[in-house]
């Protein structure tokens, strides 16, 4: 191996069925019922900047049939690939139009949805899903509404890049494709669908 | 008073009691072993081996006892033994140029490099049932020559030297569509093709194979070559730097040299219809190189409109776990659906003329 | 669960078969989960996922068993019914599957459960928004008795061309004066696709719509999963001049005494007695134990 860091690899899960299991059903729940945070107790060591949340749904998530992509805050810690790699043998891609999940350490430098697969017409299932590392839920100064809520929900996260809620409305305006959301960190996780309306609260 | 129906659980396990019993039949006889299975029942290990998609002489006369002779049960018992099994990687390419021969056949040459090798084989047997088989006895010794195999030309290489055939399709080195870890979509490509078609029900293949003869479809068939024999699988490993021979297989190899006109493009020729096939399973090859060779009616520019020709049609029914599955599962209750359908016939004849008010809507 | 040889072998003894938690390994939850998160953004969406063939054979269940397989926890409590009842054959042995490969809790009271897998019918009594309901699916293409090709269908899907599908039910009103499905009725979901509900019975479809439940379809043999997420519009198609309705029943059920509830017509003789029951078998036996009794039942207490 010419990383000197897979040395000093990182754990994955202490128990890689029901760790799994669990991590998988939160984002499950996550993405059923927009921004309704779920509780995701990431038993992870990660290599920084990648969060324990994060690292959670991508070990449950990916393996040799997803390519990850990772931003530039994790693209610049080889630590980060290398543990990807050997937990999930998911292939790292540099171009993010390749990805089946992509990894942002960083949601203000996000890249415009438009960079990533959003599915066709016939297959709109084949779009990436975005794993956004957030340092806080809370002051819901979001309004969600569509499938998996009712009426109403308000909902935060921080930090999103500052058009967000623009940006939501254009991929929701491309529905049935679109790309899907998942903000993980401050031990959970909440879902972002692309069947969701975001509006400013 | 009326107390429902119960004990589907009791219900269950006697059925599974009764069924073990009567597969073992009268415990006064030998239970019959794997070993004798595999040695004497070898066509239908092979067929339980080639549509169960898993190479296993064991495995499969386990799979064949287990199914009292049933060998779509059979194939079925293999596949959902076989779906749990982790991959440790691809093998190369089998290369059945390299094969060691223990039939082989040609009916587009008299004679040819290698020469006709007719091996075990029904053909040419009177079927006359042979009574000694009834009985313990039963040797038959080889006379001549031995069933060592040898290594020989395939033909369509030696059509191929004079370009009379189409040119076998290049492998571009990158990875096959693998039919069991993804969905199929339709249209698909070759390698989809032929291992849909190579883990087809054999009976609907020959059906299939049979009405391009017939004219559904024809395209003037000529067996070029069946060799059947041994081939060595090889895997690469890259940590190892070199590659590791895991074994040798036993394969059927059909190659059905066509007739076409040509095109714009295209001088007359000769094209390939392709069959392959774990074990020794002639009919099923062949077949499958007759239905391998209709569904390309549109990369040859030929007419559509036959069932062979029909890819969406022929591979989404030609698995016999998947068919078999849903036929039987009309014997499941359904009397939620039926009854909703029973409510509906009685609404619609009440309506009529005027009768029947105890379920109406 | 293991499989040993038969100790009548001479040659090498079989190796002992282990299987994973919930049968299924690893990778191909993994590959099962992803399609059940794209199949909940995208809801009615029928999503391509490459199943597995599994110790039961297609179209008993495959599809409702790998999703059930693939959503299971060690906490989960799960039931399995078959047209309404826990105890019809398929029913105890999927439950038999489950409680040996990956020992979960099994329950017969839709209240209890966290995880149920059904076959034909959805419970009477109402969900709750910890649950997940899990369909075993058939023929998951809604459009496929009017086209049978998936190329075509996939194509109307994409284009939201639902006019055959109108046509269809439009026909049968024109034909017999009411839309003649029965059953497997189709519904609009979220105001996008159009979605086949399995074989339930229409009575069943209102129960579909602003449900707080997850729901989760599998069709195996036709390697397909869609979901319904909690509270999404869920609307049975139909006119304006001829509104959808479902079945009901003149009489209530004869055990429980139950009306506005599904009931399975049972013959009783061979002069034409017959009497109607509650199809879903936890309600009755739940409605009995709390002391009703229906014309042909018997008082709780009086039952041995």
């Amino acid at each position: 191996m010419s990383h000197p860091a897979a040395a000093a690899l990182s754990a994955g899960f202490d128990d890689p069925v029901f760790d799994a299991q669990a991590s998988f059903r939160a984002a499950m729940w996550a993405l059923a019922r927009p921004g309704r945070v779920e509780r995701l107790d990431a038993r992870l060591a990660p290599p920084a900047p990648l969060l324990p949340e994060a690292a959670a749904l991508a070990l449950a998530l990916c393996d040799y049939e997803t390519p990850i992509w990772l931003d530039a805050p994790l693209a610049a810690a080889p630590a980060v690939g290398a543990f990807l790699r050997f937990h999930t043998g998911a292939p790292i891609v540099e171009e993010p139009g390749a990805a089946r999940f992509a990894l942002i350490a960083d949601p203000r430098g996000l890249n415009d949805f438009t960079a990533f697969p959003q599915g066709s017409p016939d297959y709109p299932d084949a779009s990436v899903t975005l794993i956004l590392q957030v340092e806080s839920f809370g002051k819901s100064d979001l309004v969600l509404e569509g499938p998996g809520i009712k009426g109403t929900a308000g909902f935060g996260a921080a930090p999103l890049p500052v058009d967000f809620v623009a940006r939501m409305a254009a991929n929701r305006a491309l529905f049935p494709r679109g790309v899907d959301l998942l903000l993980a960190g401050a031990g959970g996780v909440a879902g972002l669908p692309r069947s969701v309306f975001v509006k400013e609260g | 008073m009326y107390v429902a129906a119960k004990g589907g659980e009791k219900a269950i396990r006697n059925a599974h009691a009764l069924l073990g019993k009567r597969r073992r039949g009268d415990a006064g006889l030998p239970s019959i072993t794997l070993d004798q299975i595999a040695q004497q029942l070898t066509l239908a290990v092979d067929r339980v081996m080639a549509e169960g998609s898993l190479y296993d002489v064991e495995l499969a006369s386990l799979a064949v006892k287990q199914a009292r002779g049933d060998l779509i049960e059979a194939i079925f018992l293999i596949r959902a033994f076989r779906t749990t099994l982790p991959r440790f990687g691809n093998s190369r390419p089998l290369d059945t140029g390299d094969m060691l021969v223990r039939r082989r056949v040609s009916a587009t040459y008299k004679d040819l490099p290698g020469g006709q090798l007719l091996g075990p084989t029904f053909d040419y047997t009177h079927r006359l049932l042979d009574t000694a088989l009834g009985g313990e006895g039963g040797e038959y010794p080889v006379e001549t020559g031995s069933d060592a195999p040898l290594a020989m030309p395939r033909v369509t290489d030696l059509l191929g030297q004079e370009g009379l055939i189409e040119a076998a399709p290049q492998d571009d080195g990158s990875e096959p569509f693998d039919i069991t870890r993804a969905p199929v979509s339709f249209p698909v490509d070759r390698a989809t093709r032929l291992q849909t078609l190579a883990r087809g029900d054999e009976g609907y293949l020959l059906a299939l194979g049979y009405s391009t003869q017939r004219g559904y479809a024809r395209s003037h068939p000529f067996v070029g070559e069946i060799r059947f024999g041994d081939v060595e699988v090889v895997l690469d490993v890259p940590e190892l730097g070199f590659e590791v021979s895991l074994g040798t297989v036993q394969v059927t190899e059909c190659q059905m040299v066509n007739q076409f006109k040509g095109s714009a493009e295209v001088p007359p020729q000769f094209t390939r219809g392709y069959g392959l096939v774990f074990g020794q399973c002639e009919r099923k090859a062949m077949s499958m190189a007759l239905v391998e060779r209709a569904l390309r009616w549109q990369e040859l520019g030929e007419e559509p409109g036959s069932p062979a020709q029909d890819e969406e049609f022929v591979l989404s029914h030609c698995d016999n776990v998947q068919a078999t599955g849903f036929v039987e599962h009309l014997k499941l209750p359904h009397y939620v659906d039926f009854q909703a359908e029973l409510d509906l016939v009685r609404r619609m004849r009440a309506e009529s003329p005027a009768q029947m008010k105890e379920a109406a809507e | 669960m293991s499989a040993q040889a038969t100790s009548s072998m001479p040659r090498s003894s079989m190796p002992d078969i282990t299987y994973n938690f919930a049968y299924l390994d690893e990778q191909t939850k993994r590959m099962i989960r992803r399609a059940i998160l794209k199949a909940i953004a995208v809801p009615g969406y029928q999503v391509p996922f490459a199943a597995r063939e599994m110790p039961m054979p297609y179209g008993w269940g495959t599809g409702g068993v790998q999703v059930t397989a693939a959503v299971l926890g060690p906490k989960d409590v799960l039931k399995v019914i078959d047209q309404g009842a826990d105890d019809t054959t398929n029913a105890v042995a999927i439950r038999g599957f489950f409680e040996k490969t990956a020992r979960v809790a099994t329950t017969t009271a839709t209240a209890d459960a966290t995880v149920i897998q059904t076959r034909h019918r959805i419970p009477e009594t109402a969900l709750n928004e910890n649950q997940i309901l899990v369909y075993q699916v058939p023929i998951p293409e809604p459009l496929r008795f009017l086209e049978p090709r998936e190329t075509e269908t996939r194509q109307l899907h994409a284009l939201a061309e639902y006019g055959l599908m109108h046509v269809k039910l439009y026909e049968d009103i024109a034909r017999h004066g009411h839309i003649a499905t029965t059953y497997a009725y189709p519904v609009e979901v979220a105001g996008r696709y159009v979605m086949d509900p399995s074989p339930i019975p229409k009575f069943d479809n209102p129960k579909m719509d602003d449900c707080p439940a997850l729901q989760l379809f599998g069709a195996g043999r036709e390697k397909r999963i869609y979901a319904i997420p909690p509270h999404t519009r869920v609307h049975s198609l139909d006119f304006e001049d001829h509104p959808f309705k479902v079945q009901h029943f003149a009489k209530p059920c004869a055990l429980c005494a139950a009306t506005g509830v599904y009931l399975d017509e049972v013959i009783l003789d061979d002069k034409g007695g017959r009497m109607f029951v509650c199809s879903d078998t936890d309600y009755c036996n739940t409605r009995q134990a709390q002391g009703h009794v229906g014309e042909l039942g018997v008082p709780a207490e009086d039952a041995a």
